[in-house]
């Protein structure tokens, strides 16, 4: 396995990698493969893992996602093999690993569990420096290392350094665990259920988070969950499995929600999967209208001549900032005397570029008049999403995925054609289907 | 005489005895604690092994102690041999017992962490196990000195050191003069001597059991 480089000196936390260049020389992952991967624990009758084949890239973040007991976590530890499968092989980087040393392979390969994981009687910075330590690195490295960590999972190590995990919250716990399984810099981190213990909050922040680190860093990460919307959440893509660890779907969110397989995946789904999908589908990705504009600082005269025009019904006056403040309608003005500050109403919910179409419609489905005001840097205003500027962007959204989820099962089509071409060698019937 | 004058006139003895007694017991579960240890180590991965272990330990406790000592004396004679032997073996349940039970009770997640980081197996047992089963290791030590504090009396029998002396030449001549001063110095030294060995266990808790786990 090629090392893995240690960008000492990164770009501080929070900061967007640098943008340009192609994101495969970024990613500082491996792939993984899993060829006809098997486990039969001893006394069972069927295989709890059956003949699993799986291609992972450098950099991916893959979720398995299935029933309990359907073998996800039996598939994620036999990759770092803390539990020895008893079929099929498993490469990293391209190098087999299936009979290597495994106490050295683990300690190439990141984990982190529900409920943390951490050991009580050692304190924050003795958890994160563990691996480290056993790979030999300097005790001055170690240190630095340790900082660095903290400061990647949000912690002041000034603070948290030497703190047990009796004193941290879950969700402190939970991100020192995931600072201990990076320590050391491995190419793959493998997470089993790591956010199933904690609250819903808490939980929405740990996967924000980690798709902050994810940005940064781009390792190869397996997640393991059962819950689906975390899946679509994280995933680049998700392996929806069914009983024996049988892969019924191995593909993108988008392409898991609009065209599920069959209807064990449909069913995994749930209902909604349209409402799913405005998870992975920012504001900034639909059409933001104009809308016209005052602000406090106009004569009151213009004001009224705006909403006199007859153009419009309602004006959207903003602050000294340039913040959306109050909706101006047309008699709005006149019943509060000319005052500003007595007419229309305060604008109470915004919207950023960075927000879910689902976090817009439920600002425009609360809004009296149906619409939500954009905001960009400093709260400023944007533009407007209302009803129909969504319904129409979802309508082309979902067209576009059932487009692209035809071609892609054409394309497979056509090569599992061609495969058998191949095989019968130019004695083919000659039928193409269409 | 009174029992202080009693107390005043043979202090040099007594503080002799006490001193043998002490450090008999001390030594003892010194070799008890580290062979017990290890048994446990051998033993709490597998249910029937743990139970051989546990059961086996249990089996000496049933055997008087006077019996125990009286059967050693023909095998490793008069003396100072079987009181350490005897000491050893009484104080071996408590520590062999406590090991198997707290090196169980360690939360298998934690082990499993420490497997999935890259632990060997010695650096899970030592870095991990061993330390989070310790307070019920020490709790198991403690125990097993106060018993072979009063076991150790009897190692007077076979002409061991300690306190015991002290008892026997009392009740050997009891209705002589200083017959119940004997008996009552003897005693009471070995109450006092498990108070500060209970109070060295404190100490000793406070300074090995790691915050993180303290109650
Ligand atoms: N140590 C074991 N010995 C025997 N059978 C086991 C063992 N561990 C798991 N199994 C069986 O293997 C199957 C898969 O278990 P696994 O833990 O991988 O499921 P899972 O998908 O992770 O479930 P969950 O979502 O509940 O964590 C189950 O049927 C389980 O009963
Ligand atoms: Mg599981």
């Amino acid at each position: 396995m090629p090392e893995s480089v240690t960008t000492t000196g990164a770009t501080p936390p929070g900061d967007p990698a640098p943008s340009g260049g192609s994101d495969e020389t970024k990613a500082t992952g491996a792939t993984i493969e899993l060829e006809n991967l098997t486990k039969r624990y001893p006394g069972a009758a069927d295989a709890a893992v059956d003949s699993v084949n799986m291609e992972i890239k450098a950099g991916e973040l893959v979720i398995f996602v299935g029933p309990s007991g359907c073998g996800k976590s039996t598939t994620l530890k036999m990759i770092n093999r803390l539990i020895e499968p008893t079929g099929g092989r498993i490469r990293i980087g391209g190098e087999d690993v299936t009979d290597m040393d495994s106490v050295k392979l683990r300690r190439k390969i990141g984990y982190a569990i529900q409920s943390s994981g951490l050991f009580p009687h050692m304190t924050v910075a003795q958890n994160i420096a563990l691996v480290p330590r056993m790979v030999g690195w300097s005790k001055s490295k170690i240190k630095g290392r340790v900082e660095e960590m903290l400061d990647l999972v949000g912690l002041d190590p000034g603070e948290f350094r030497g703190r047990y995990p009796r004193q941290l919250s879950g969700g402190q716990q939970q991100r020192v665990g995931v600072a201990r399984a990076l320590a050391a810099d491995p190419p793959v981190l493998l997470m089993d259920e790591p956010f199933g213990a904690v609250d819903p909050i808490t939980r929405d922040h740990l996967q924000d988070e980690l798709i902050r680190l994810q940005h940064e860093l781009h390792k190869t990460i397996v997640f393991v969950t059962h819950d689906f919307d975390e899946a679509i959440k994280l995933g680049d893509r998700i392996a929806v499995l069914r009983e024996h660890s049988h892969i019924a779907q191995f593909d993108t969110p988008e392409a898991i929600l609009t065209n599920p397989a069959d209807d064990f995946v449909s069913g995994f789904v749930g209902a909604g999967a349209a409402l799913k999908r405005l998870n992975l589908t920012r504001v900034r990705d639909v059409e933001i209208r104009d809308y016209p504009t005052v602000t406090v600082d106009d004569p009151l005269q213009d004001i009224f001549d705006k909403l006199r025009s007859g153009k419009v019904n309602e004006i959207l006056l903003l602050d000294k900032r340039g913040r959306p403040y109050k909706w101006l309608r047309r008699g709005d003005m006149m019943r509060a005397r000319g005052s500003l500050a007595r007419a229309g109403t305060l604008v109470h919910d915004t919207v950023t570029r960075d927000a879910t179409l689902r976090d817009a419609l439920e600002a425009v489905l609360t809004d009296n008049a149906g619409r939500v005001a954009v905001t960009g840097r400093r709260g400023a205003y944007e533009g407007v999403v209302d009803m129909q500027t969504l319904m129409n962007s979802v309508h082309e959204l979902l067209e576009a995925d059932r487009l692209d989820a035809m071609e892609h099962q054409h394309e497979l089509e056509e090569q599992r054609h061609a495969q058998t071409l191949q095989a019968q060698e130019g004695g083919g019937t000659g039928e193409v289907p269409r | 005489m009174n029992f202080w004058e009693y107390l005043g006139s043979r202090h040099q003895q007594l503080l002799t005895d006490a001193y043998q007694h002490a450090s008999a017991v001390f030594q003892c579960m010194v070799v008890a604690t580290v062979i017990g240890v290890l048994i446990g180590v051998a033993t709490y991965r597998s249910d029937w092994a743990g139970s051989v272990a546990t059961t086996a330990t249990s089996t000496i406790l049933t055997i008087p102690s006077l019996a125990m000592i009286g059967l050693l004396i023909p095998i490793v004679g008069l003396g100072v041999a079987p009181t350490v032997v005897a000491l050893t073996l009484y104080g071996l349940l408590p520590i062999v017992r406590n090991s198997i039970v707290g090196l169980r009770g360690v939360d298998s997640t934690l082990v499993d962490a420490a497997r999935g980081i890259g632990m060997s197996r010695t650096a899970q047992l030592l870095r991990v196990e061993l330390p989070l089963a310790w307070p019920p290791i020490l709790t198991g030590i403690r125990v097993a000195t106060q018993m072979l504090m009063g076991i150790a009396a009897i190692a007077a029998f076979a002409s061991g050191p300690g306190l015991g002396n002290e008892i026997f030449r009392g009740i050997a001549s009891l209705g002589s003069k200083n017959a119940l001063n004997q008996v009552l110095a003897g005693t009471l030294g070995i109450v006092v001597l498990a108070l500060l060995f209970d109070a060295a266990y404190v100490l000793i808790g406070r300074l090995t059991i790691p915050r993180g786990i303290r109650a």
